[in-house]
């Protein structure tokens, strides 16, 4: 029973051809003591990009390197960062393709102005459907 | 006229899409992730060593010279194809740092001497710390570091022995 | 034998479709009568023929005929015969077969079934039915031909990819070709409808039953999608806006508008230009969102097996419909006359601004969606949107979106007042400040958009309602009920969206057994991990011991799983659903030695969100059969008249 438990263990566990033989990270999968400070990693978590994967956040992810980010992510909230300064550093490393909520800047400004225009748009359409009251 | 603009003003948003999506199309898929730090100095880092008898790596190479510097790990099975191309670097005299990540002593052992050595040094960087700050995002990697390390170029993926000669032009231009 | 026979009647479906597309054209020019007539039986015989071809593929995949190389990459022997039978459309030529065949039998149903509308309109539409299955027609002939031999046949097939074996996979693909077949019939009677000038109320009337069944297939679709990943991909998470997930989410939004769109047009005979242009977006939408899944050229976790190849092909047929379908909607619809009007305050005023919301919300997705694509096509840079734009600018706008749902069906028509509004409105107005008040006494810490959320869902719940005060319910008509129905739905799924997005509790431990750790209200202790086995899979079973306060104790046995062929990890959650929520616990990788990394997560009152969504489908089906009920209704007074 032992020794199929063994073997189950091994083709459960073996890596896949990405992953190294090291155990996970300190803190890919353990939480911070402080409630309000793993708020604040897990939020950031949720909208950094896993390098990895196929269109994933680091918070979703089984890819090893994701465990890693996570790590990273919780160890410097521990040690007193903010979460805009952690998502700053990992934007110099990777461009702004890493963090799912990328800045107000000349590229994505459109993304900000298509909704009021959008809107106004669509007024500027209707306003003839409309017969004027009679008061 | 107004109301034509109207009109034919979804036609032509229509056809700009179809412009994005055959670019998309059929534009090289290119699904690396390049560093964001190429050109920029290397953040500061000194790795222990990663094997007994060879010294780790830093940010700066001890003698003020360029170095290929190879992220690798020896559980990483391209890795193990561009070996030949790392010996054929080396011996065209560019000297080759490497960086284990995430890896243990006895497995690094056992891949170095199966597939070859052609590190002067190698550094442990076993939570990956050094290759995100780099802006890395897999195995393997090269990075062209200068003499006062400015990373100077980046090569993802596997050399191939086609990507040689360009390699060898980063590191004599990094001299 | 099969096999060619179900390819032969492929290629004589594609020729009948040819021939109803020749009558269509022909037909409609004065003097051509007599071809109308046989564009009918044309019709029905494709939907025949089409239906043998589809058939003749589920037999394949049911005997695990090898020598079939559709067969061969997709399936497996030892795979259980639900998965052999929905394998059949798990890869892109088995599924683009079911949707030409679906597309062919909608288009018999029109052939058989419609009789308002004069037969030239009718005969165009057929035609437009036809020159859109004449596009995957050729596209499954030419280029992905899902009966070609395999030879020599091999001893076994690859079988069908773990994460899609799964009862999901049964439902969510049909239900959606569904949806978007219907969307397309409706796409037909627009473009009919343009090319013979008849577009009014009996258009509209002839089209709402397909809009409305399209509507309900892809609500289902996009809920039952959601709930899927949420419990297959092991991490709790319903919506990521994903490309795939808008893909699906871009049809609904314009079939929504549409389905309101129509019934002012049915009723009142306003919204022409509205109505015949939304037809063409959700078409266009649905279109879009094949191509997108398809291409390959956006990276998402829901991948397909994708081909560039298939994309090109894909984005051949979108040029020639949504350009031919917008060049035609530029020339004719000037010279729709416009229907009466009314004033801003009235219920036609309100069918307009959700119009107009639910455009924006679609322009939103759609551009957001793509705009990674552009930037990258322009300047080389990549660039990732996620949920935080699409949340923070489409979310405002949906809350006020369903606010105005539940005043809409308050207001008059034509011409209404405001106070008559505020009247109505009061009840709803009440519960809404008394959520505020809740909230802000027990939970002000919560974000933003999940306290709107919060607020406006149960007032809308309750606003979605009145349209029943102070009428006899026994009296009341079925559509009305639909309405109703799906309304309440929409609010009820917005705050278990609300819900979950606030109130979730995370808890992640490395347990060994015996150990136990706290999620939410629930004490959770790990007693072992077992191996073991199923029909093609192996994987580790974690025992764990639930127990909320000193309620009884249950338990949960979530996986971590390895299938064989192919050899692909995957985890299995387990899911405990109470009354208030759900205890949701997946199993992590062993550490140290003896312990084990389980996830564990309270989420409150998130089943709320497929059950809005589940009320909503069942709104329209609803409202659906209360139409046909009455229109058979009329015909019988007016038979015996």
């Amino acid at each position: 029973m032992r020794g199929l438990l063994a073997a189950l263990l091994l083709v459960v566990a073996a890596p896949a051809f990405a992953d190294s033989l090291l155990p996970p990270a300190e803190y890919a999968n353990r939480q911070l003591p402080d409630p309000r400070q793993e708020a604040q990693a897990k939020a950031l978590m949720e909208e950094i990009r896993c390098l990895v994967c196929q269109g994933q956040a680091i918070s979703d992810s089984d890819a090893e390197m994701a465990g890693d980010m996570r790590s990273l992510i919780r160890t410097r909230i521990l040690a007193g960062e903010s979460p805009e300064q952690i998502r700053a550093w990992l934007v110099s490393r990777y461009g702004n393709w890493v963090t799912y909520d990328p800045p107000l800047d000349p590229v994505t400004w459109p993304l900000w102005v298509l909704p009021g225009l959008l809107i106004l748009v669509g007024v500027w359409l209707a306003r003839k459907r409309f017969r004027r009251s009679k008061r | 006229m107004r109301r034509r603009l109207v009109l034919w003003t979804p036609l032509f948003l229509f056809a700009l899409f179809v412009v994005v999506v055959a670019y998309g199309l059929y534009a090289p898929p290119d699904r690396t992730v390049p560093s964001a730090l190429i050109g920029q100095p290397a953040p500061v880092f000194d790795l222990p060593p990663a094997v007994q008898g060879r010294p780790g790596v830093a940010s700066i190479s001890g003698d003020g010279q360029p170095r290929l510097v190879n992220i690798f790990a020896s559980w990483c099975l391209p890795c193990r194809i561009e070996a030949p191309q790392l010996e054929e670097l080396r011996r065209r005299g560019v000297p080759i740092d490497g960086i284990a990540v995430r890896d243990r002593p006895e497995d690094l052992a056992a891949f170095l001497a199966t597939y070859g050595d052609p590190f002067r040094a190698i550094g442990a960087d076993t939570d990956r710390r050094v290759q995100l700050a780099l802006g890395s995002a897999g195995v393997p990697e090269s990075f062209i570091i200068d003499g006062r390390g400015v990373i100077r170029h980046q090569h993802i993926g596997v050399i191939n022995p086609a990507d040689v000669p360009a390699i060898v032009a980063a590191y004599e231009a990094a001299r | 034998m099969i096999a060619e026979a179900g390819l032969a009647a492929l290629w004589l479906a594609a020729a009948l479709s040819l021939l109803q597309l020749f009558l269509g054209a022909a037909g409609v020019k004065p003097g051509n009568e007599a071809l109308l007539r046989v564009a009918r039986p044309v019709a029905v015989a494709q939907g025949a023929l089409a239906s043998i071809a589809f058939l003749a593929l589920i037999w394949l995949f049911l005997r695990t005929d090898l020598s079939v190389e559709l067969v061969a990459a997709n399936s497996h022997s030892a795979k259980p015969w639900l998965y052999k039978f929905a394998g059949a459309w798990g890869n892109h030529e088995g599924s683009m077969l079911l949707w030409v065949t679906v597309l062919a039998v909608a288009g018999a149903a029109v052939a058989l079934f419609e009789r308002r509308l004069p037969e030239r309109t009718l005969t165009a539409t057929l035609a437009a039915q036809a020159a859109i299955g004449l596009g995957f027609y050729a596209f499954l002939l030419f280029a992905s031909n899902p009966f070609t031999r395999l030879f020599p046949v091999p001893i076994d097939g690859n079988g069908l990819n773990p994460l899609l074996q799964d009862p999901g996979l049964a439902f969510h693909p049909p239900t959606l070709y569904f949806g978007y077949v219907g969307i397309s019939v409706a796409f037909s009677f627009a473009v009919g409808a343009l090319i013979t000038r008849d577009v009014g109320p009996a258009f509209a009337r002839a089209m709402r039953p397909w809009v409305t069944g399209a509507w309900i297939f892809l609500t289902l679709g996009i809920t039952a999608g959601s709930y899927w990943a949420y419990y297959e991909l092991g991490w709790g998470g319903w919506w990521f806006w994903d490309p795939v997930e808008n893909a699906s989410l871009m049809p609904w939004l314009a079939a929504t508008a549409l389905l309101h769109s129509v019934t002012v047009l049915a009723t009142r005979d306003g919204l022409r230009a509205w109505t015949i242009m939304l037809a063409v977006v959700a078409f266009s939408m649905s279109m879009i969102g094949t191509f997108l899944v398809r291409s390959g050229i956006l990276t998402s976790v829901h991948a397909f097996a994708v081909d560039p190849q298939r994309g090109t092909f894909i984005l051949v047929l979108l040029l020639f419909y949504i350009g031919g379908a917008l060049a035609l909607f530029g020339l004719r619809v000037g010279t729709v006359k416009e229907g009466s009007q009314f004033e801003f305050f009235s219920r036609e005023g309100s069918l307009v601004a959700n119009n107009l919301l639910l455009s924006a919300i679609l322009g939103i997705v759609f551009f957001y969606t793509i705009y990674p694509l552009g930037v990258e096509a322009a300047t080389g840079e990549k660039l990732s949107i996620g949920p935080p734009y699409f949340n923070g600018f489409a979310g405002p706008i949906a809350l006020v979106l369903v606010t105005m749902m539940g005043m809409g069906p308050l207001l008059k028509w034509r011409r209404d007042q405001f106070r008559n509004l505020v009247n109505r409105y009061a009840i709803p107005i009440v519960v809404s400040a008394l959520a505020l008040l809740l909230l802000m006494l027990f939970a002000p810490t919560i974000g933003v958009l999940p306290m709107f959320g919060l607020i406006i869902a149960p007032g809308v719940a309750a606003a979605s309602l009145a349209p029943l005060w102070g009428r006899n319910l026994g009296r009341t008509p079925l559509f009305t009920w639909g309405m109703v129905t799906a309304h309440f739905g929409i609010a009820v799924s917005l705050a278990g969206m609300a819900s979950e997005s606030a109130f979730t509790k995370e808890t992640l431990v490395a347990l060994a057994p015996g150990q136990s750790a706290q999620v939410g209200p629930y004490s959770v202790r790990l007693d072992g991990v077992d191996p073991v086995a199923g029909p093609n899979w192996t994987a580790l079973e974690a025992r764990l011991v639930a127990r909320r306060g000193d309620g009884v104790a249950v338990t949960l046995r979530p996986q971590s799983r390895m299938f064989s062929t192919p050899p692909t990890p995957t985890s299995e959650a387990a899911i405990r659903t109470v009354l208030d929520g759900q205890l949701y616990l997946a199993l992590g990788e062993e550490v140290d030695g003896n312990r084990w990394q389980v996830r564990m997560w309270w989420k409150p009152f998130v089943t709320l969100i497929w059950l809005g969504g589940g009320l909503v489908a069942l709104g329209g089906l609803l409202s659906l059969v209360g139409r046909w009920r009455r229109q058979r209704r009329a015909r019988h007074q007016e038979a015996l008249a």
